[in-house]
Order: structure tokens, then C-alpha cells, then sequence
């Protein structure tokens, strides 16, 4: 009977510990603070391999990509902003691999809430996004960021010891490349 | 002992039963600001359908957004038609679902298809809303009056006056090819709707 008793409590402590993530009030990631704990797929292809400095497969957390300053954009394929917005975080992507200052230090991802592979590799194709897109399909990133509306901009910077602290965090209102990179090197205070 | 063993057993069902209740996630898109209506997680189906795969879909007219109406058997021997039944304008996940067919009208020309939207809310409301999501390239219609009467013909008229979250593939001879009652609280993902459009030039 002890028996039964042990393992009920400890598939009660489980499913409690599943349904946890599911009903926590998180907040949005802020200013000052760490991201989250969640894991990422490391990417099957080579180059946005060779682009975020991983390698093997598995999974990674974002201050172990090989970078100072890690732009995440949370994303939905379904989001009228986003869609908007994509050919400009393009136009971002671009010019800062073109600037050879930043090219090594500055890398950006995106997150999609609640979308499918199949539907990150749509929104991929549809605007030709060249960094890379996570799936984020059962919203568990999304929850873990406090459900944030979408596009949701989180700057991370990365210290050389791998520890990492949020310096820049943004509701939508992207102002466009060049006054986006501006406002990232200062908050990040990258030279 | 049997009875201690029964009220683990009935805390650990009490327990699972709280699940359906964790509301439903969603993401909501900037677009829409604070106006999306969190309502509850909702009982996933509550009607019953009045049409089966091969059979002929019911025919109906229905007033566009954009002016005019629809008349889904102008279509015959012409285009494939999707119907997209969605629950109600404002709400979240509905909010979240015709932009992301309004970036794939290349698929649906790919698959000589059209899409109809469709909601059981008024002109004026589907504008406002409809709005926000930006140009969309297929027409959005409105089953208000008589009340929700083309989404009763389908069976996905719920018993509070909404529709399901239901798509329906229609082929050129105006057969039903694909339904997709969906769970109201989730989208529908996308492969699933691509998936059946390109079955129907096999």
C-alpha cells in the first residue's frame, strides 16, 4: 500500500510539475533580467549552423550561440505586424553582416508562437527570411515568455564567461533597420 | 486498502481533470492592440454535421465585406473552393488565423483553389476587425441573417449562436472533398489544409 502511495504522489508531483509551465502567470522577458530556461533544436543546416557557431544536433540555449549580442524576435506566421515587419528585419539582417564590426558579434533568430514547422518554413519561404526560425509549435517558449503579442524583440547580450542578461525589450513598434541597430549597440553597448 | 487506493486514484483524475481548463494559448498579434476578447476555453465541438466527404455541398449566397455576393455554385467546373468558418470576429484565435492564409494565396492558385471566409458577424463588425489584419485577398462573408442559416446547412452552428472553427474543401464539381471540425480553441495547422488542397489534383 505504501507502494501505491509513493507512486501516485510522485505522478501527482509530475503531472503537477507538467501543468506548472501551462497555468504560471510568467511575465514578459524585461529589461535587466536572463531569458526563460528553454531549449532550442540546434539547426539541421550547415550554414545557419556555421551562422549561430553550433554544431552536432540536439538542442542549445541561446547565450551558448556565438555572438555578443543575440537579437530574438518573437514571431507569428499568422501575425499581420510580423508579416509587415519581416522584409525590414531582413533589411536588418543584412546590414549588419555587411558591417564587418558586427558581422561575428551580432546574430538574430526567430521564435514562432505556436507555429508548426511546415508553418515556420511557409513564413521562411514567403519573405525569404535569411536567419534562422525556430518552431515554437505547443507555445511552450511563448508561455515561458508570458505569452507576449507578437512581434515581441528581445536583445540579449552575452558575456565572455557565457553568462547572459536581457538589455533590450520591445512590443512591436519596429522603427526599421538602421534606427533598430542603433538602439541594440547602445543598449548593448557593443563597440 | 482498496479504499485508500481509490482516493489516490480519484485525487490523481481531479487532478487531470483541471487540465482541459488551463486556458488555451494563443498569440495574439500587435495588430489587434488590447481589443481581443479573452474569453474561456470553450467545449472543442458542439454541433453536428450535416455533410460528409463526397457529398454535394449545400449551396448558398451570402453578402461580401467588400460588397456584392457570393454564390459558392458560381464556382462549379470553374475553382477548387475552401470555406474557413470561424467563430467570431474579435476573439483570439480566430484573430489569428486568416492572416496566415492572406501570405499563401500563391498555394491556393497553385491548387486552383479559392478561399471564403466566413463568420455568423455582421458587415460593419467584420470590417472593423477585418481591417486590422491588413488587405486580405479573399473575400470574408458574412452569416448573420438569417442567423448563422449556411453554417446550420454545413452543421457547425454551435448552440450559442457561433460557428465551429470548421474548413471545408470543395472540389470543381462542387463535391466536398475535406472537413476539418476543428477543436474551436486551436488553429488548425496549416499542412493539414495544403496537404488536402493538393490531394484534389490527384
Amino acid at each position: 500500500m505504501k507502494k501505491t502511495f509513493a507512486h501516485s504522489m510522485i505522478l501527482t508531483l509530475l503531472i503537477l510539475f507538467m501543468v506548472y509551465p501551462a497555468v504560471a502567470d510568467n511575465k514578459a522577458p524585461q529589461k535587466g533580467e536572463t531569458l526563460p530556461a528553454f531549449n532550442l533544436p540546434i539547426p539541421k543546416t550547415s550554414a545557419e549552423k556555421a551562422y549561430l557557431g553550433l554544431s552536432g544536433e540536439g538542442v542549445f540555449k541561446i547565450p551558448q550561440i556565438k555572438a555578443k549580442v543575440v537579437i530574438v524576435e518573437i514571431y507569428s506566421m499568422y501575425c499581420p505586424f510580423c508579416q509587415k515587419d519581416a522584409p525590414g528585419i531582413n533589411e536588418l539582417y543584412h546590414l549588419i553582416e555587411k558591417t564587418p564590426g558586427l558581422k561575428n558579434k551580432m546574430k538574430i533568430i526567430g521564435i514562432g508562437a505556436g507555429n508548426t514547422p511546415f508553418e515556420v518554413d511557409t513564413f521562411k519561404k514567403t519573405y525569404q527570411v535569411p536567419f534562422p526560425l525556430f518552431p515554437d509549435k505547443d507555445f511552450t517558449i511563448h508561455k515561458a515568455c508570458g505569452e507576449v503579442r507578437t512581434p515581441y524583440f528581445i536583445v540579449v547580450k552575452i558575456n565572455d564567461d557565457g553568462s547572459h542578461r536581457i538589455v533590450h525589450s520591445q512590443l512591436g513598434d519596429y522603427p526599421g533597420p538602421e534606427p533598430f541597430l542603433d538602439l541594440v549597440l547602445k543598449a548593448s553597448e557593443l563597440k | 486498502m482498496q479504499t485508500k487506493k481509490c482516493i489516490h486514484w480519484i485525487g490523481l483524475v481531479g487532478l487531470l481533470s483541471v487540465l482541459p481548463f488551463c486556458q488555451t494559448a494563443f498569440a495574439t498579434s500587435d495588430a489587434f492592440k488590447e481589443n481581443i476578447y479573452k474569453g474561456e476555453t470553450l467545449k472543442p465541438v458542439d454541433s453536428k454535421l450535416m455533410v460528409n466527404v463526397g457529398s454535394q455541398a449545400p449551396d448558398f449566397t451570402l453578402p461580401s465585406v467588400a460588397g456584392g455576393k457570393m454564390t459558392l455554385s458560381r464556382y462549379r467546373g470553374g475553382k477548387n473552393v475552401v470555406l474557413s468558418f470561424v467563430p467570431a470576429a474579435w476573439t483570439p484565435v480566430c484573430s489569428d488565423q486568416w492572416p496566415g492564409y492572406n501570405i499563401i494565396k500563391g498555394i491556393f492558385e497553385q491548387n486552383d483553389a479559392i478561399l471564403f471566409g466566413i463568420t455568423v458577424d455582421n458587415i460593419p463588425t467584420l470590417f472593423a476587425w477585418t481591417n486590422q489584419m491588413g488587405k486580405l485577398w479573399f473575400p470574408v462573408l458574412s452569416d448573420f441573417w438569417p442567423h448563422g442559416a449556411v453554417a446550420k446547412k454545413f452543421g457547425v452552428l454551435r448552440s450559442d449562436g457561433v460557428t465551429e472553427r470548421a474548413l471545408f474543401v470543395i472540389d470543381k464539381k462542387g463535391i466536398i472533398r475535406y472537413i476539418d471540425v476543428h477543436d474551436i480553441n486551436k488553429r488548425p495547422p496549416l499542412e493539414d489544409l495544403v496537404g488536402a488542397l493538393e490531394k484534389l489534383g490527384k
